[in-house]
């Protein structure tokens, strides 16, 4: 049994008279202990919804959630409140997308993260601000005994993410999801704290699931790949396999359209054609079909079913793109 | 910390001494010259040129504005003539001051200990008909006329709920200690007096605590909506945290800080409605002395009472500036 | 480079930058509170107070002014005219028709309202503009002032404005009511320019050599309309109010032929115990005219809220 066992996990919004909008639909991946899985996709495609539904951190009114989140055997989804608490911070840990605005700015950095120490391990304020310094230093931010009484808006964005980041450690969950935690950051600084977040799961064992948009933190950081479109899941692989031989138009297309240092000079860019509001609904066949340079008839008739095509890879699409001879890759 | 009090201290006196200016050109510009506003009706002619000369108010006009602040400064602003014709203003000002704060204090508690809370309940339960019944209410409340409320009050609830009407305390000969009756009758544990006191207290406190009310529950919810969508409060859920620990901790501690000038600002409106308040009730504070002196062109008084009026809700505006860089790191630490 | 291009240019670049979405504030904000039942509900108060206001003096009984019933009222006896055929409400202390001065108050107390935010709105647009667009010791000056006519609570300062005048009358009521809302225009306008000042479309407009004062009226203004019109919706109803204030404590106009409500109210203070229907139903006809504006400017307020936006 995996660490985390997502199955057809949807999430529906409502909203004052407007038709409901499935953010998620059927969505289903595992997490192994200590496995590194990414969710990848662009802007509205549902990966942030996914981890938020896992979390039970969607707001009570106007979402609807269905589907299985087994954690450990445990359906998330069907927990109260007081046990998904008792969860949450202790064998969950989140990281979110902007470091500043996810710090409380009116209380002391050390505060923030005692509090989660006292909270799941009963430690007293004393104690958990020692075990806080050390936290602090783990996530490699300088004078952490400093640090403690400082807030917020007084550290420099890298600084707070690494916080954010000790805080979701704190207790040693056994798993974290990351909900583009780079993205607000300078890209010197991403880089550090990509590093730190793989050698942290590394020493602690903990499962991460990774959500970006950046291919380029999937396949640095990433055991696994699942391509996100229009709220389901379009192609799941190993990393290596995904960037080697990408079998779905849509993250061919991703892959395709990264700008490459060696192309020749005056080379034009190979975006993906048309935008996400060119979407058909998946009831209608695939949403992807619009876009795709692939498409046939039969892509706005049918919907395509994930299939399994062999080594654990899924896929789902009508006319894959077919395996080419093997390149080298540039990770 | 101490650098922003003391840069706001002195921002203070430069508004006072402004004011200052103002009261003294508005006193200058009144309808007779300002001897005749000393003298009210009763200046003829020949009194208002000979106590214009006595004031020097032949002498340049700058001459003038400094003996103006001397005698303010010495706490002399003459004797009213319309209020309590013959009293010394300040007298006046002393004498009622007690009864206007006591009224105030209890009508800023009752705007808070009932706007806050429901505040954050409608802000909970946004969309029930908890939240528009009272959003509703509290839009209500600020399109009512203040002094109309406190006929009605008056009118309708005094007799049915057999409270006072006028005044401030039923001549029982209670023990006077601080001149704030309900706290001199707990002080000399004379339990009916406080009771009476408190009694006469209870329907103009209502009265003026109606706008304030409805303002700082406006606020609370809207504050409270706000901080509850902020990202730091979806961090404090992700940690697994009481409902408990979030709500006070993270929602209330950053919604609590427009909430705080909000109160600072209200305070001061309640001068204004004071006035309006007392005078309905025949409640001898400040408050009446204002009323009755705009009807009755008492300017000595208006005088000193706009000024300490004006000197209050600069002070008190001055407290919550600071208590929100008390309560804000952000401010402090800059 | 002709004008027209560079027109169209600074147009489309004001556009862009209204929203990605393709739909302008004001559209979605049109959207949104054609469907809210606070904006509908308020509105249909001012409509149907604006009509009455404009038909009044053809469906009022009688003439708001004469004193038909005078020979009814006998002040010994402390007695006023009853409801009587053609007389629905009675009369009042000088034994004029109570329901057409009523009906036809409502002209008076919605000019006094339109009047006193006006002239506020003007006051306050030229000091908040000068501050705002200006900075620097203007802006400084200016916000001095601002601040100290803030100092003072603004019931107090309308009182005492009002005060000033000897023979008080219909303009100085407007007046004092007025003056004391310059300052919250001028702050929000101050506000609301030293923010565009920044901005993107106002530098994109400066770095293409429009007028300073161009900027000014057709780049800045029109983005600070959204609060000006809540805060304008607003001050009407508190307007009203001051106004009713400022008779009760015997500052108002005392020419009453042509009826005001908040004159009436503040003028009923003294039989309010013997004949309270001279007060409730100028009272009531505040409250409804007040709570209309407010119940707009709120919902307006949060149609033009930028986070509410789809």
């Amino acid at each position: 049994m995996a660490l985390l066992e997502v199955r057809d996990l949807t999430v529906e919004f409502h909203r004052k008279g407007e038709e409901p909008f499935t953010a998620v639909d059927r969505v289903s991946f595992d997490v192994e202990p200590g496995q590194t899985v990414g969710l990848v996709g662009e802007s509205g495609c549902g990966k942030s919804v996914t981890s938020l539904a896992i979390m039970g951190l969607l707001p009570k009114r106007g979402a609807k959630v269905s589907g299985t989140v087994n954690f450990e055997g445990t359906d998330l989804l069907r927990l109260s409140d007081k046990q998904l608490r008792d969860k949450r911070g202790r064998d969950l840990g989140m990281v979110f997308q902007d470091p500043l605005s996810s710090l409380n700015p009116v209380i002391p950095i050390g505060l923030q993260v005692t509090e989660v120490l006292e909270r799941h391990q009963g430690l007293s304020r004393k104690a958990a601000m020692v075990e806080a310094a050390d936290l602090l230093d783990k996530v490699g931010i300088p004078d952490p005994n400093r640090r403690l009484s400082e807030y917020p808006h007084q550290l420099s964005g890298g600084m707070r993410q690494r916080a954010l980041i000790a805080i979701a450690l704190a207790c040693k969950p056994r798993l974290l999801i990351a909900d583009e935690p780079t993205t607000a950051l300078d890209v010197t600084i991403q880089a550090q704290i990509l590093t730190l977040l793989r050698e942290l799961v590394r020493d602690l064992g903990t499962a991460l699931v990774m959500i970006t948009h950046d291919l380029g933190v999937v396949a640095g950081l990433c055991d696994e790949v699942n391509v996100l479109y229009a709220g389901r899941v379009v192609e799941k692989a190993q990393r290596h396999e995904l960037f080697a031989q990408p079998r779905h138009p849509y993250t061919h297309g991703l892959l395709a359209s990264i700008p490459r240092l060696d192309a020749p000079r005056g080379e034009r860019l190979n975006p993906i054609r048309g935008s996400v509001a060119d979407n058909i609904p998946w009831t209608s066949g695939c949403a992807f079909a619009p876009r795709c340079p692939n498409v046939l008839d039969v892509c706005t008739e049918v919907t395509p079913v994930q299939e399994d095509i062999g080594g654990g890879r899924l896929l789902r699409c009508h006319n894959p793109v077919q395996p080419e001879v093997p390149q080298e890759v540039s990770a | 910390m101490l650098r922003y009090t003391v840069r706001r201290l002195i921002q203070l006196l430069g508004v006072v001494l402004v004011l200052s200016l103002l009261v003294f050109a508005w006193l200058r510009a009144l309808p007779g010259g300002p001897a005749s506003a000393l003298l009210g009706d009763r200046g003829t002619d020949e009194s208002r040129a000979a106590l214009e000369q006595q004031l020097g108010l032949d002498q340049p006009i700058f001459v003038q504005y400094f003996k103006f602040l001397g005698r303010a400064v010495t706490g002399n602003f003459g004797n009213s003539t319309g209020v309590q014709p013959g009293d010394s203003v300040v007298d006046i000002f002393v004498q009622r001051f007690p009864a206007t704060l006591e009224l105030s204090i209890f009508a800023i508690v009752i705007a808070v200990v009932v706007g806050i809370p429901l505040g954050y309940l409608a802000a909970k339960r946004r969309g029930t008909w908890f939240d528009n019944l009272s959003v509703g209410g509290s839009l209500i409340g600020v399109a009512v006329p203040v002094f109309f409320l406190a006929f009605v009050l008056k009118e309708v609830l005094a007799s049915k709920l057999g409270l006072p009407s006028v005044g401030r305390q039923d001549a029982i000969g209670a023990t006077r200690v601080t001149g704030f009756f309900v706290l001199d009758g707990l002080l000399t544990q004379e339990w009916d007096a406080a009771w009476n006191a408190l009694k006469h207290l209870f329907l103009p406190a209502i009265a003026l605590a109606t706008i304030p009310f409805a303002v700082i529950f406006r606020i609370t919810r809207a504050a409270v909506l706000d901080v509850m969508d902020e990202d730091y409060v979806r961090t404090a859920e992700a940690k697994g945290l009481t409902a408990q620990l979030v709500r006070r901790r993270h929602v209330l501690r950053n919604a609590m800080l427009p909430v705080v000038t909000t109160i600072g600002l209200q305070i001061g409106a309640l001068l204004a409605g004071a006035v309006l308040t007392e005078k309905v009730f025949a409640f001898p504070g400040v408050g009446e002395a204002l009323a009755l002196g705009f009807e009755r062109r008492d300017y000595p008084v208006l005088q000193m009472l706009i000024m300490v009026a004006a000197i209050v809700y600069v002070v008190v505006n001055l407290l919550v500036d600071l208590s929100y860089a008390l309560i804000d790191p952000r401010i402090r630490t800059r | 480079m002709a004008i027209g291009t560079k027109k169209e240019r600074i147009d489309s670049l004001a556009e862009s930058t209204a929203d990605d979405s393709g739909v302008s504030l004001a559209a979605s904000a049109w959207k949104r509170l054609r469907r809210s039942p606070v904006f509908l509900f308020g509105s249909f108060i001012i409509v149907a107070f604006i009509i009455i206001a404009v038909i009044a003096p053809w469906i009022a009984p009688h003439d708001p002014s004469a004193r038909d019933l005078a020979d009814q009222v006998i002040k010994a006896r402390n007695q006023i005219p009853e409801p009587q055929p053609g007389h629905p409400l009675g009369g009042d202390l000088q034994g004029r028709d109570f329901l057409s001065r009523l009906l036809v108050g409502a002209q008076q107390t919605l000019l006094v309202g339109v009047f006193a935010t006006l002239i506020g709105l003007a006051g306050g647009l030229a000091l908040g503009t000068l501050a705002g667009a200006f900075g620097g010791w203007v802006d400084s000056l200016v916000m001095r002032i601002v601040d100290v006519m803030l100092s003072i609570p603004q019931l107090l300062l309308a009182f005492g404005i009002g005060a000033l005048f000897a023979k008080p009358n219909l303009f100085t009521v407007i007046l004092a009511v007025s003056i004391v809302q310059i300052p919250v225009f001028a702050r929000l306008l101050r506000g609301s320019m030293l923010a565009q000042r920044g901005s993107d479309h106002v530098l994109a407009a400066t770095s293409l050599g429009v007028k300073p004062g161009a900027i000014v009226f057709r780049h800045m203004l029109p983005n600070s309309l959204g609060p000006v019109i809540v805060q304008s919706t607003l001050v009407l109803a508190t307007s009203i109010i001051d106004a009713a204030a400022l008779s009760f404590l015997g500052l108002g106009n005392p020419d009453d032929r042509v009826p005001e409500w908040g004159q009436m109210l503040g003028g009923a203070q003294t039989v309010i115990d013997t004949h309270p229907q001279l007060a409730f139903w100028p009272a009531g006809c505040i409250i409804a005219i007040a709570l209309g504006f407010t119940l707009v400017g709120e919902s307006l307020r949060d149609a033009l809220d930028p986070k509410n936006r789809r």
